[in-house]
């Protein structure tokens, strides 16, 4: 039997044919061809799940855990996630009605743009971001309104920058500090002033938390914990890099009451709920993972120092970043586009670099690499950039 | 920050001195003086590596002698661990509480010639009651690094 589409018609709707393809795309296939290649390129941390966490999970699973948990996780996990931000942050969330448990921070953010935005409202958000953040938007009906951000005003999306960007479709300012791909942080005066403004100007402001732990000589703000701003902040959180757990696919969200049912509703319909394991395993690393948080930091903050250095001596200007385990160093220097840079880097030296364009326009001029890798290998690959750089100078 | 320096080491003791310094801030001419000072003062003992010795085609024999003694008037325990740690053959020796009292480890080229140090060396100095020798079968970790099966990382290259 022959299947016929119907004729001349895509099968595939608009807003996906529209949505713009990944700026990596191409490497992939370049990299996996590739034998001997360093990657700054990963976005996850180079430790396996802490042991006594991989061993909470497994119990679990020989104790019978292999059931649906209600929709909005299980009610321990709720609680310890509650315990855990009252505790750090000083932020009080109800665990019946203000928490959801996600898969993912990913997810967290699909759910809350689609509870959120009628067609056509607007999300502002800073640029370069994370790729999913317009992503989302873009797939809930809405638009993704990007403000740029610079390296002089050290990448961070500022009161004063995002006010002329406010329409009246603006629905909320997302923000994602620490974040990806600079490594940026916004001090908590800064903070404090787009609190101000989404204040008065009846914003939501959704707060992606999840490389919040990751910061280096700065304390990190909970946006949640700012006056007044609780009950107009959507805290997204997880597990991903804090505990090194990226691949448990597990995050949460707080909330008002009101838009965490909204979202519980989709999730449940969707997701219908986070698995059962990887909530077992995060009540533990919730309870006992402190000591493994505060080794790991160590451990990422002596290669960022070497890895902005290393950049420095090299002839890149790179900014330093306090958070999250990205740098982002500039190559305006070598008149490349950051593309051809990647590509051509990749090829020549076997070093994988994710191009600053990836993220958004305003990361021309920039490439995003990540040291969540060894010291060896980090200084053998800009021992390769550094030969890259001179061969092309 | 000496101790920075001393953490460095001890995970790394080949980290260079211009590693060492780009991490602590501190210029290298400095770092190079606390590291030598710091091994004048035998606060750094020794570096060493960890060797799997399974993997090489070498004979080496570990045993753990759990060994009770008299203590002596004035100087306790002090006197005899001396007697005992000044072997080559005792590669570690601890005091602990418990029903011994010095735990001797002992390294030899074979079963013989670690009994051989037990019987002949260890269990005859005066002053040693009674000697219980466990011959190690296999060592799954040591200093903080499983042997053997080092877990690999199964990351994609690129992610966003």
């Amino acid at each position: 039997m022959k299947t016929q589409k119907p004729s001349g018609k895509s099968q595939i709707c608009q807003t996906v044919v529209d949505l713009p393809p990944s700026g990596i795309r191409k490497f992939f296939d370049l990299v996996a061809t590739m034998e001997g290649a360093i990657s700054l390129g990963v976005g996850e941390p180079d430790y396996v799940t802490p042991w006594h966490i991989r061993e909470a999970a497994i119990h679990s699973i020989e104790k019978g855990y292999t059931m649906y948990s209600s929709n909005s996780g299980t009610p321990e996990l709720r609680g310890a996630v509650s315990a855990y931000l009252a505790g750090r942050y000083k932020v009080n969330y109800d665990p019946t009605a203000e928490i959801l448990i996600t898969t993912g921070v990913s997810e967290g953010l699909d759910l809350v743009m689609r509870a959120i935005l009628n067609p056509g409202d607007e999300v502002i958000m800073a640029d370069p971001a994370y790729v999913s953040y317009p992503a989302c938007v873009c797939l809930a009906g809405g638009k993704a309104v990007r403000v740029p951000t610079r390296v002089e005003d050290g990448f961070e999306l500022r009161a004063e920058n995002i006010e002329p960007y406010i329409t009246k479709k603006t629905r909320a300012i997302l923000l994602g500090y620490p974040a990806n791909p600079t490594g940026a942080m916004i001090k908590r005066d800064k903070l404090v002033k787009i609190a101000q403004l989404a204040k008065r100007r009846g914003l939501l402001v959704i707060s992606d938390e999840i490389y919040a732990r990751l910061v280096y000589g700065v304390d990190e703000v909970c946006f949640a914990s700012l006056p007044a701003m609780q009950e107009t902040t959507v805290l997204l959180g997880g597990f991903s890099k804090t505990y090194a757990m990226t691949g448990w696919r597990l995050g949460y969200a707080c909330g008002n009451k009101e838009i965490i049912a909204a979202m519980t509703k989709i999730h449940q319909y969707t997701m219908l709920c986070a698995p059962i394991m990887a909530q077992k395993a995060a009540v533990e690393a919730l309870k006992n993972g402190e000591i493994s948080i505060n080794e790991m930091v160590e451990d990422y903050n002596r290669r960022r120092l070497l890895m902005v250095k290393g950049f420095n001596n090299i002839g890149l200007n790179c900014f330093e970043p306090r958070g999250a385990f990205y740098t982002f160093p500039s190559i305006k220097s070598t008149g490349m586009t950051s593309d051809q840079f990647a590509e051509k880097l990749l090829k020549e030296e076997k070093v994988v670099v994710v191009p600053g364009t990836a993220f958004g326009p305003s990361g021309e001029g920039y490439i995003r690499c990540c040291y969540a890798t060894s010291m060896t290998e980090i200084e053998e690959a800009l021992g390769r950039i550094h030969h890259f750089l001179k061969k092309h100078a | 920050m000496l101790k920075d320096i001393l953490k460095l080491l001890e995970k790394d003791a080949r980290s260079s001195h211009k590693q060492i310094a780009t991490i602590t801030g501190l210029p290298e001419k400095e770092v190079a003086a606390s590291i030598r000072k710091a091994e004048k003062d035998q606060v750094i003992l020794k570096y060493k590596a960890i060797v799997n010795w399974d993997k090489v085609e070498d004979d080496h024999v570990y045993a753990l002698i759990e060994v009770k003694v008299s203590p002596q008037r004035d100087v306790g325990f002090e006197a005899i661990a001396e007697r005992i740690y000044r072997f080559p053959q005792a590669r570690s020796v601890y005091l602990l509480s418990g029903t011994f009292d010095l735990l001797v480890i002992v390294e030899g080229k074979s079963m013989q010639e670690a009994a051989n140090f037990v019987s002949q060396k260890l269990a005859p100095v005066e002053g040693v009651q009674s000697t219980v020798t466990h011959f190690m079968l296999k060592k799954y970790k040591e200093d903080g690094e499983i042997i053997g099966s080092k877990e690999e990382l199964k990351r994609e290259p690129l992610q966003p």
